[in-house]
C-alpha cells in the first residue's frame, strides 16, 4: 500500500473538498477575488483571509492536449484539459469518457470526482446537452 | 543603450555524451571565452549563471584562476534565464560593482539529467496541478499553451514543420550543429512521431544536449582593448503574476505571448529601434510553435500572422528577418538559449558560417527576456 497523498499545505483545502466531491474555489474574503492554483495571499489586494466559493462545477474547455506519455506509474493515455469554470478561475484536468477523439476546443464541460491513485480527483466529462461535435 | 559590450564567447562542442563533467565543459567554455575577450582569468571580477546550473561558481572560479570576484548573481528560471542573465552582468558592469563579467551555463543535459523526461518519483503522482493529470514533461506543459494558438488561428502542426524546415536548413551548413549535413523535408516533419498530439511531433522538440557556452561582457570604454566588441544595446527580462514559465495557462489571452511583448517593448525602448532596424534574429524555441508566437509578440508580425510569415519565407537568409541562423535549439543544440547568443554575437560581428549580408542589429530573444546586439 502506497503512503497516502499528501498536498501542500496551501493547497490542502482544495483535497479535503475533493474527498467529499465538491470543487471549490480559494476567495479572498476582503475583496472577493477568486483564485486557481491557490495561493496564501491575494495578489489583487494582499489579503491574507480567504475563504471558499463552491464551483458549480460548469466550464469550457479552453486548451488541450492528447498525452502520449503519460505520469509515471500510470499508462493510460488520457486527453489534459484546461477548463475555465463559470466562476472564471482555470484548472487543469483529464476529460473523461470523451465523446469522440477531438477537438475538444471550447467544448462545454461538468466536473466529475473519480478516485484516482487513491485521492478523489475532479475530472470532467463533456456536458450532458452537448455530447456531440 | 547600456554601455556595455560582448567582449567574448566561448564554447565546448554539442554533443549527446560529452564524457566528462559538467564543470569541465564550465571551465573549458569560460576559459575560452576569456581568452577571446583578450583577458586572462584574473580579469573577471564578476560570475552569473542560471539557477538551474549545477556548477557552483566558487568551483568554477578554482578551476580558472579567475577573480578576485566581487559580483555574483544567478537569472532564475531555464531558458529564460538566458538573456536574463546577460542582463544581470550590464547590471553589474552598469553599476561599476564588476568590470569583466564571466556568464556561463555548462550541462550534460542529454547524457546527465535530461529536463525533457518525465521525473516523476516512484509511487503515485503529487496531489498537485499538473503533474497529476499527467503534464509531466515541458513538451505537455508547453504543448497545452500552444494548443490554444493553434485552435484561435487555425493554425496547423504542419505549419509548424515550415519553422523546422528552416532551421535544419541552417543547421546542416553548420558544422558545430548535432544536425550538420542533415536537412529536413516538410514530409520527413510529418511523419516524425507525435510527441504531444495535436500540438508537437519529434521534430518540434529541441535537442538535448551536452555542452558549454560562454560570454564575457565588460565595459564599452574597453572596446578598443578587444579584436571584435559587440555592443549590448539594449536588454530586458519581463515576467508577469499571471503566468509561469512552465504553466502559462492564466493569461487572459492564451493565443498570445505578454511577457515576450513586454520584453519586446522594453527593447525597442531602450534601444530606440524598431522592428523594421532588425536585421537578424535569434529565438529561443524549446519548440516550434514558440517561435510563431514570439514573431507576433514582437511585432514582426501581426496576431496570427506568423503562419504566412514564416511559410513566406522571412526566415531564409535572404528573408526579411533571417532567424536562428545557427540552426536553433532544435538544429544545432539545446545549451538553454545561451548558444543562441552566441550566434548573435557572431552574426554582428560578421563570422557566422550562415552569414546574413551587412548586420547592423541582430535581436536574441529567450522567453520572457531578450537583448538587442549591434556594431555600436
Amino acid at each position: 500500500m502506497d503512503a497516502p497523498r499528501r498536498a501542500k499545505p496551501d493547497d490542502a483545502f482544495f483535497w479535503d473538498a475533493a474527498a467529499e466531491s465538491r470543487l471549490v474555489i480559494q476567495r479572498c474574503s476582503a475583496c472577493g477575488t477568486l483564485r486557481h492554483p491557490p495561493a496564501p495571499m491575494c495578489g489583487a489586494c494582499g489579503s491574507l483571509r480567504w475563504d471558499t466559493a463552491e464551483s458549480s462545477g460548469r466550464g469550457r474547455i479552453v486548451t488541450w492536449i492528447s498525452s502520449l506519455h503519460p505520469n509515471r506509474p500510470d499508462d493510460a493515455p488520457r486527453i489534459v484539459i484546461l477548463v475555465e469554470l463559470e466562476e472564471g478561475t482555470r484548472l487543469v484536468s483529464n476529460l473523461v469518457d470523451a465523446p469522440h477523439d477531438g477537438p475538444y476546443d471550447d467544448l462545454p464541460v461538468t466536473v466529475e470526482f473519480r478516485d484516482d491513485h487513491g485521492a478523489r480527483t475532479p475530472f470532467f466529462t463533456v456536458a450532458q446537452s452537448e455530447g456531440g461535435r | 543603450m547600456t554601455g556595455t559590450i560582448v567582449a567574448g564567447i566561448g564554447a565546448t562542442e554539442f554533443s549527446k555524451e560529452s564524457g566528462r563533467s559538467e564543470m569541465q565543459l564550465a571551465a573549458e567554455a569560460s576559459r575560452a571565452a576569456i581568452l577571446d575577450a583578450g583577458l586572462t582569468p584574473a580579469d573577471i571580477d564578476g560570475m552569473v549563471t542560471f539557477t538551474v546550473d549545477g556548477n557552483d561558481e566558487q568551483e568554477l572560479m578554482r578551476n580558472l584562476g579567475a577573480g578576485p570576484v566581487t559580483w555574483w548573481s544567478r537569472a532564475p528560471g531555464g531558458g529564460t534565464g538566458a538573456c536574463a542573465a546577460m542582463q544581470q552582468a550590464v547590471a553589474a558592469v552598469s553599476a561599476g560593482l564588476a568590470d569583466s563579467v564571466l556568464v556561463y551555463r555548462a550541462f550534460n543535459e542529454r547524457s546527465g539529467y535530461r529536463y525533457g523526461q518525465p521525473h516523476a518519483s516512484a509511487g503515485p503522482p503529487p496531489l498537485d496541478w499538473y503533474r497529476n493529470f499527467g503534464v509531466d514533461t515541458p513538451a505537455k506543459m508547453y504543448a497545452l499553451w500552444f494548443r490554444r494558438y493553434m485552435h484561435a488561428y487555425g493554425a496547423t502542426n504542419e505549419d509548424f514543420g515550415r519553422y523546422t524546415v528552416s532551421a535544419r536548413r541552417y543547421a546542416a551548413t553548420n558544422p558545430k550543429a548535432w544536425f550538420h549535413d542533415r536537412p529536413i523535408t516538410l514530409d520527413d516533419h510529418q511523419a516524425s512521431r507525435w510527441i504531444v498530439e495535436p500540438v508537437l511531433r519529434l521534430y518540434d522538440c529541441c535537442q538535448e544536449s551536452d555542452g558549454g557556452v560562454a560570454l564575457v561582457v565588460t565595459g564599452a570604454d574597453r572596446a578598443g582593448d578587444v579584436d571584435a566588441p559587440v555592443s549590448i544595446l539594449a536588454v530586458a527580462d519581463a515576467r508577469h503574476a499571471d503566468a509561469s514559465i512552465t504553466a502559462n495557462y492564466y493569461y487572459d489571452d492564451l493565443a498570445t505571448y505578454p511577457e515576450a511583448a513586454q520584453c519586446a517593448q522594453l527593447l525597442f525602448e531602450r534601444s530606440g529601434l524598431t522592428v523594421a532596424d532588425i536585421d537578424v534574429a535569434q529565438i529561443y524555441e524549446n519548440f516550434s510553435p514558440l517561435v510563431f508566437l514570439v514573431l507576433e509578440a514582437y511585432g514582426f508580425c501581426g496576431p496570427g500572422e506568423a503562419v504566412p510569415f514564416v511559410a513566406d519565407g522571412n526566415l531564409d537568409i535572404d528573408g526579411a528577418l533571417p532567424t536562428n541562423t545557427h540552426g536553433g535549439l532544435l538544429g544545432e543544440a539545446y545549451i538553454h538559449g545561451i548558444n543562441s547568443i552566441q550566434e548573435g554575437v557572431r552574426q554582428v560581428r560578421g563570422t557566422a558560417i550562415n552569414q546574413v549580408a551587412d548586420v547592423e542589429h541582430c535581436l536574441v530573444s529567450s522567453l520572457n527576456s531578450g537583448l538587442v546586439l549591434g556594431r555600436r
